[in-house]
């Protein structure tokens, strides 16, 4: 290598470095300018910014679902519960394999084809750190299998949510109903204030008394303002509003005469509807076949839908509520009251029945359902014992049909009773402007015979002949049928629609026309009565399902099981001082008498059997107070 | 090399003659300079206690790693200046050798080929290199006339260009960069003429497209745009800058207060105890901390260039100076990369930041710069 130190100059060479670094220096002093300016921009000029942004990184708001109110029946019995469930649930993040995780997952617990696909279909809507529920439901033996072979999956966690548990299973499946997940439809009809209202809930009354009260059992949200970390995980709770749990609803139903009921109406398909006389209150509300409202809960399976919603015998379907029908001769005690009231019928009138009848220029003749007749001199009392039809056509014949409408309409018939119920049905009594308005046609003089004996155009539903049958029992208070006692410890009173006048002595008419159905030998309701130490009054009722041709013969021997009459009975007791009215239904049952009143009479002869389970406070009070007023 | 040694001993020998030799002289410590760093690694070992969350094992390794570091500071402070300018381009030649290995037998790690293994022992002969570069350059420079002619300059671009081009293979732009720039500096502060400069400038402005196009990596694209516009991808590639900058930003200029910063403190921050630490300290102490830590680098440059304007010659003043230099834009950059001024690019803090082999080669650096400061005065027996 050439050594020319000869030609360097040591302080040329020093003068060039040091104005080369000052110039250097001159850029660094405007880099550090650069940064100080970056800090002074960050940090002061822009701090609130970022203060809010870090804030917002760091504290979450969370909803805090509120624990829903519990459903007691009169007596305490628990019938809609909250229970720990224990679900599957993984967070994306820490799953190294999902595949491989799964399939470890499937050899600990049932796995079925649809949990993994609903799985997949949460992942892709949850961040990577939420936990996506893969198994709902989980046993005590699930549980522990994973807890064991947790250490092979991270990210697998077993998470308990409280959710809803019907203890007495499908007893209470149409009185008290179910909750269900928040459905997409459910979605779509909330408000703003509803959105609000159900963050960090997953259910939501569907049907029954939790859906109808669903904003009292709901409660309020409560939220939290948790720190969290960049993985959202919860580190600790800087404040917190605690949510207002729903409220408890305490019901008139009585689950051991519910049980009762149930057991009674066997496995016929039908209804019974037992009702406080005195309040209102709803004792028994039977429809069955049921089902498991449990299945419901955390989403029912597909198959478990379709079982029930295929099924011949409709068990979702409230008969109680939903079921028209149409109720027969159960409507002859308000009848007889209401031709008594008008004055068409006296106690004295008597009506030769030579088992049919006839309107004047009408061919078409009426048969009694008893071919032969009930004899020469038929009065109200026995008209009613033995169900006479041709003492009431001929009742029918001579009363306006707009006057039987009126007071029809005051026990409640063709109007919703207005339970606490969702999706009743109102029923139907005719009068000539429902006909020209529905059908374009006049008022014929068989209409009205039809209607008397709560055949034709007529339908009701069983809680409809229940209320009819209390306001009955308690001389003309019609009160609004109630599933709830009491909300939150709070007495729920009775609630009064209407008070019918009438003469106290039709009263003890109709009173004894439905005693002598129960208690006389010719009675057609002897059932509901047998063996028992109190009185009770009731009346049966046949209604056709198919039309029977003009001149042919009933034969149930000939129809479908499904096309045979429905057999209905109304009853109250005891006579003297009544207490519950009972209406029961059984489909294609064909004898009133003979198949429902059996079943009235058990109710009977349960709730009788502990009077003193019913001090009868507030409602004895409304009673005499009101019965003073009618009287 | 007679007439150096003679002005050598003369020196030393009026110094020796005024007053008896020091400690420090005999031992070749920069007191101030050690000062400056023993603060820099006490406020690095507070810092990063809080940037890993309170745990005590990063403290005490990275502790381990300061040790070492300084105990390298201190040997390399001792060999004569002169034994290096002889040794760097042997050692240059070696670290190139390397580098050609790391990309043949190199280990691979997190997509690149950046290591060697040699008996289980893993280094990365690029962190050689960011002293073997400005080195071989000083020494190069050192035996030409200066201002460099043409053909000098040439060659020193090309003692840059051979360790820069191997080292984007592996790939690492970053540290490419910064080696070019040491190297580069030694140039410039050789008295490269102003004339090349600005062609320079104007080669690589005519040049940024194609680069742009063909000489980048989609994820070095993917964060140079991200700096144009973070809140694009808040959750993504603009995740580290929206969070580091709400860390920086939220700690306003008096700060949230020692391990209480709640962006480090969560994990909202990535990185915080290596590349975006400055980001812990400013959202804990605020622009009060940030800016002493400034100070502090500040101190240590004009510490270097004090030493560079008073080493006797070519080799150590280019040493020094480029040292000095390549020092700052290591801060420079990552306080930019952290506060989101510059592209992310995995450059750490000086001593701040955790990690045993960045610290070494800095610490290596300081006592290069220790040894051009005790050159004058080192005392021959």
């Amino acid at each position: 290598m050439p050594h020319d130190y000869h030609l360097k100059d040591p302080h040329t060479e020093q003068r060039l470095f040091r104005n080369r670094m000052l110039v250097a220096l001159v850029g660094v002093i405007f880099l550090l300018g650069v940064l100080v300016a970056r800090f002074y921009n960050l940090q002061v000029v822009n701090y609130e910014d970022y203060r809010t942004q870090s804030d917002e990184n760091r504290i979450q708001v969370r909803p805090v679902a509120p624990t829903r109110g519990l459903i007691y029946d009169r007596n305490g019995i628990l019938l809609a519960d909250n229970r720990a469930s224990y679900n599957l649930s993984i967070v994306r993040e820490r799953v190294r394999d999902m595949d491989v995780t799964l399939e470890l997952i499937g050899n600990l617990v049932r796995l079925d084809e649809n949990d993994v696909t609903k799985f997949q279909k949460r992942l892709k809507r949850r961040r990577p750190y939420e936990p996506v529920p893969l198994r709902f439901r989980l046993n005590e033996d699930e549980i522990a299998r994973i807890s064991v072979n947790q250490f092979r999956m991270p990210g697998v966690s077993v998470e308990a949510e409280l959710v809803r548990y019907y203890s007495l299973g499908d007893l209470f499946a149409h009185s008290v109903g179910y909750v269900g997940r928040i459905s997409d439809r459910d979605l779509s009809n909330f408000t703003e204030d509803d959105v609000r209202r159900y963050r960090g809930t997953r259910s939501i009354g569907k049907v029954g008394l939790e859906r109808s009260y669903e904003d009292l059992l709901l409660g309020e949200v409560g939220y939290e303002n948790v720190e969290i970390n960049a993985r959202g995980r919860v580190l600790r709770v800087l404040e917190r509003q605690d949510p207002k749990p729903g409220s408890d609803l305490v019901l008139n139903l009585d689950a051991q005469l519910q049980q009762v009921a149930s057991d009674a109406l066997g496995d016929r398909r039908g209804a019974v509807v037992a009702i406080d006389v005195n309040s209102g209150g709803v004792l028994a509300f039977v429809s069955k076949p049921s089902f498991d409202p449990n299945l419901f809960v955390t989403g029912i399976s597909f198959a478990d839908y379709r079982a029930l919603s295929d099924s011949l015998d409709v068990p979702l379907f409230n008969r109680a509520v939903q079921g028209q029908y149409p109720p027969g001769s159960t409507l002859k005690p308000l009848m007889g009251l209401g031709g008594l009231q008008a004055g068409i019928i006296t106690r004295e009138s008597t009506v030769k029945d030579p088992g049919f009848y006839k309107l004047p220029n009408d061919p078409r003749i009426y048969r009694d359902h008893v071919r032969w007749g009930h004899g020469e001199k038929v009065d109200l009392i026995q008209a009613m014992a033995q169900s006479c039809d041709v003492y009431f056509w001929d009742m029918a014949h001579r009363w306006d049909i707009d006057d039987m409408h009126s007071i029809a309409s005051h026990f409640g018939l063709g109007t919703k009773t207005g339970v606490d119920l969702p999706m009743e049905r109102s029923g139907l009594f005719p009068s000539r402007d429902w006909k020209r308005g529905a059908r374009g046609m006049p008022w014929f003089p068989g209409d009205s015979l039809n209607a008397v004996l709560g055949q034709g155009f007529v339908l009701a539903t069983p809680l409809q002949l229940a209320v009819m049958t209390a306001t009955i029992a308690n001389r003309g208070t019609h009160y609004r049928p109630q599933m709830v006692k009491s909300i939150n410890g709070v007495e729920q009173p009775p609630e009064i629609l209407h008070n019918l006048e009438a003469r106290p002595d039709h009263w003890d008419l109709v009173f004894e026309g439905m005693e002598a159905v129960v208690n006389h030998r010719t009675g057609t309701g002897k059932r509901a009565g047998k063996d028992l130490d109190f009185r009770v009054a009731g009346k049966s009722g046949t209604a056709q399902v198919v039309g029977i041709a003009q001149g042919e013969r009933y034969d149930s021997e000939a129809l479908q099981e499904r096309h045979r009459d429905h057999a209905l009975f109304v009853a109250f007791a005891p006579v003297d001082n009544p207490r519950i009215a009972v209406s029961v239904l059984v489909e294609n049952g064909e004898g009133g008498g003979k198949v429902a009143a059996p079943v009235a009479r058990e109710l009977f002869a349960e709730w009788m059997s502990r009077p003193q389970l019913e001090p009868q406070k507030t409602a004895d009070t409304t009673y005499l107070s009101e019965g003073a007023g009618n009287g | 090399m007679a007439s150096r040694d003679f002005s050598h001993r003369l020196s030393d020998a009026h110094g020796s003659l005024r007053k008896p030799v020091s400690l420090s002289r005999r031992l070749h410590i920069d007191i101030p300079l050690l000062v400056l760093l023993l603060v820099l690694a006490a406020v690095g070992l507070g810092v990063l206690y809080s940037a890993s969350g309170g745990d005590m094992n990063y403290v005490r390794r990275q502790s381990i790693f300061m040790c070492v570091a300084f105990v390298g500071m201190f040997i390399v402070a001792q060999i004569p200046l002169d034994f290096y300018r002889r040794w760097s381009p042997w050692a240059y030649l070696a670290g190139c050798a390397l580098l050609v290995g790391v990309l043949f037998f190199g280990t691979k790690a997190m997509g690149a080929q950046r290591w060697l293994e040699i008996g289980g022992f893993r280094f990365q002969p690029s962190e050689v290199m960011k002293l073997g570069v400005p080195m071989a350059v000083a020494a190069y420079l050192h035996q030409r006339r200066l201002p460099p002619s043409l053909t000098t300059v040439i060659g020193a671009l090309a003692i840059v260009a051979i360790p820069a081009a191997l080292i984007v293979r592996q790939p690492d732009l970053g540290t490419s960069i910064l080696i070019a720039a040491s190297g580069l500096f030694a140039l410039y502060l050789a008295g490269l003429s102003w004339k090349m400069i600005s062609a320079a400038a104007m080669a690589l402005l005519v040049a940024a497209y194609p680069i742009w196009h063909w000489g980048l990596h989609d994820y070095q694209r993917q964060r140079i745009l991200t700096l144009l516009n973070p809140d694009d991808d808040r959750f993504g590639a603009g995740w580290n800058i929206f969070n580091s900058k709400a860390a920086i930003g939220s700690g306003g200029v008096y700060g949230k207060g020692y391990l209480q910063g709640t962006q480090s403190q969560l994990d909202f921050l990535p990185e915080s105890h290596t590349d975006f630490i400055i980001a812990v300290l400013s959202e804990e102490w605020g622009m009060r901390g940030a800016l002493l830590l400034l100070l502090l680098y500040v101190l240590i440059i004009a510490r270097g260039i004090y030493i560079s304007f008073m080493a006797q010659h070519v080799f150590g003043r280019l040493l020094a100076g480029s040292i000095t230099l390549t020092f700052f834009v290591y801060v420079f950059v990552n306080i930019g990369m952290v506060t989101g001024l510059l592209p992310v690019v995995g450059v750490p803090l000086p001593v701040i930041s955790y990690g045993g082999t960045s610290l070494i080669t800095l610490m290596a650096g300081f006592g290069l710069l220790m040894a051009v400061g005790t050159e004058r005065r080192r005392v021959h027996f």
